[in-house]
């Protein structure tokens, strides 16, 4: 039985609160010859951090896109919550959320009225006391008033996890949520996600190129590479099979196609 | 963004919301509001006074006072109508929103329909200082034709939708390089609509395709009113009808450019 085999038989948990926050089963997408995901299989419990790793065009971002909703699949399935995805995004875009490099808050709009908008478009109960809640969590008080296109990439960050943050998400997705941030402020955007999770019991699924993050913060890692899970493990237990000490020095092993000594069939 | 799903009801927040940040956007900028007001005046006040000087120099003119002026009116109508629907759909592709707003639990009809209500506003800060322009200067009083105005402004702004509802898929699927269609698609459809002129100028042939289009009906219907003193009410329903049809394939257009968006992956790459 293949890995995707196994996942596949694990995707027999009905709708329900017990179902896992994400099930991909047989992922595939094609963009004319090039096979960006190539048939990906897994299931993320709820309640855990989950890092997607990978370099670039390994598949990451497509496949978050495609749990999101944002892309649709060549062929396979991607139950989000316990709903197929996109037949029943009404049922669950409401319950998560996200943020990506990919898109922007618009600029001209204050802080406010753009955490004002999308606390209207997700129906969200007293949203002026929401608002104040995360502009303490997060910091965002001393420039609240202030156009979003007036503030330097650190601050636009924060408040692009405000605004991932305004639903109070089951399921968050994350693509380089500390990219642009200066060591402090990563940290510090670290300590609240993990801060979020345990009072939320939150799922997070993050794609990073930071590995320390991934370390830091993750139950469970994904290694990508060419549309394919490379490896889908803990981080200890990913940097023992590889006998690395850093999950950097894993992914430069994956990504030039090294394996470290490690016997190759117990790579994943 | 979720599916259709017209099943589960529209929510007025939601369209709320995004009529608020179309409001906050217009409100904290002036050029755009200036946009609105400086090329309307700049129209009126042009044709104006070709109308002044025809109707001092030809007898049929004249007697027809006010069918230039009044073409030029409810064309705008027309044209900014669109423009009021596509610049606001267009906005967001701009500040690359429109990937946080397809995440959201927003309905693309309960998008369409702010983005209708932002048109409707902005056509309103544009048009009504025009009319009263048209008032002081040419003394045309757009609102003396009455209660035809309402079918000739209905007709009108629903064609301007269905054209903002296409355009605005053509740009989701393509990408900001399909931009230029939505600034151009509506002066395609002008020498058939015949703002200026009856539709019996133009040839045979061209006369049936002049007659798919809706706004050609309502200038017929304007030229009617003004020279004839009558009011074509066939011809406001045939334009009904017409619309009827335009705007739901619009919106099935729009769907079906969305899926295929998302089957290519524009959505992740909306730039050019």
């Amino acid at each position: 039985m293949t890995e995707n085999d196994k996942a596949s038989s694990r995707l027999t948990v009905a709708d329900g609160a017990l179902s896992a926050a994400i099930e991909v089963d047989h992922l595939v997408k094609v963009y004319k010859q090039t096979r960006a995901v190539d048939d990906i299989s897994f299931s993320l419990a709820r309640g855990t951090i989950t890092g997607l790793l990978g370099g670039n065009g390994a598949g990451k971002t497509t496949t978050i896109a495609m749990i999101m909703g944002l892309v649709l699949p060549t062929s396979g399935r991607v139950r989000v919550l316990g709903h197929r995805m996109p037949e029943e995004s009404a049922d669950v875009l409401g319950r998560m959320n996200f943020e990506s490099p990919y898109v922007d808050m618009p600029m001209r709009l204050t802080v406010r009225q753009n955490l004002t908008i999308f606390g209207k478009l997700y129906a969200v109960k007293d949203l002026s006391g929401r608002i104040a809640q995360l502009a303490d969590d997060l910091d965002l008080n001393e420039f609240l008033d202030r156009s979003n296109g007036k503030l330097s990439a650190g601050q636009k960050t924060r408040v692009a996890l405000a605004k991932a943050l305004i639903n109070q998400p089951e399921l968050l997705l994350l693509d380089e949520p500390t990219a642009s941030l200066d060591p402090d402020t990563a940290d510090w955007v670290r300590a609240h996600l993990e801060a979020y999770r345990k009072a939320h019991n939150a799922t997070i699924l993050l794609a990073s190129h930071n590995m320390l993050e991934v370390e830091r913060l993750c139950d469970r890692v994904i290694i990508m590479k060419r549309g394919r899970i490379e490896d889908d493990d803990t981080p200890d237990a990913i940097m023992a099979r590889y006998n690395r000490d850093t999950l950097e020095e894993v992914f430069l092993d994956v990504a030039r196609g090294r394996s470290n000594g490690a016997p190759r069939e117990a790579v994943r | 963004m979720s599916e259709l799903a017209l099943h589960r009801g529209l929510a007025m927040h939601r369209i709320n919301a995004m009529i608020l940040r179309y409001w906050y956007l217009l409100m904290s900028s002036w050029p755009r509001l200036l946009e609105l007001l400086y090329w309307p005046a700049l129209q009126v006040i042009t044709w104006g006074f070709i109308q002044l000087y025809i109707a001092e120099n030809a007898n049929f003119f004249a007697r027809a006072g006010g069918t230039l002026i009044g073409a030029v009116i409810l064309w705008d109508i027309l044209f900014r109508g669109q423009l009021g629907f596509s610049i606001s759909f267009l906005e967001e592709m701009w500040a690359r929103n429109i990937g946080n707003l397809m995440m959201s639990p927003l309905k693309p009809i309960e998008f369409l329909l702010a983005l209708m209500v932002m048109s409707l506003i902005r056509l309103a800060i544009g048009v009504i200082p025009m009319t009263l322009l048209a008032l002081f200067l040419f003394h045309f009083n757009f609102y003396s034709l009455g209660l035809p105005l309402i079918a000739f402004f209905c007709n009108l702004i629903f064609t301007s939708w269905a054209v903002g509802i296409f355009v605005s898929g053509l740009v989701l699927r393509n990408g900001l390089g399909a931009e230029s269609i939505v600034w151009t698609l509506m002066f395609a459809i002008m020498p058939l609509a015949c703002i200026y002129y009856p539709v019996s100028v133009l040839p045979g042939w061209l006369q049936v395709v002049a007659w798919m289009l809706p706004p050609t009906y309502v200038f017929e219907g304007m030229r009617a009113l003004l020279i004839e003193h009558s009011f074509r009410a066939d011809l406001m329903l045939a334009a009904l009808v017409i619309n009827a049809g335009l705007l739901a394939a619009s919106f099935g257009a729009f769907l079906a450019l969305l899926r295929s968006a998302k089957k290519h992956g524009s959505l992740l790459s909306s730039g050019e």
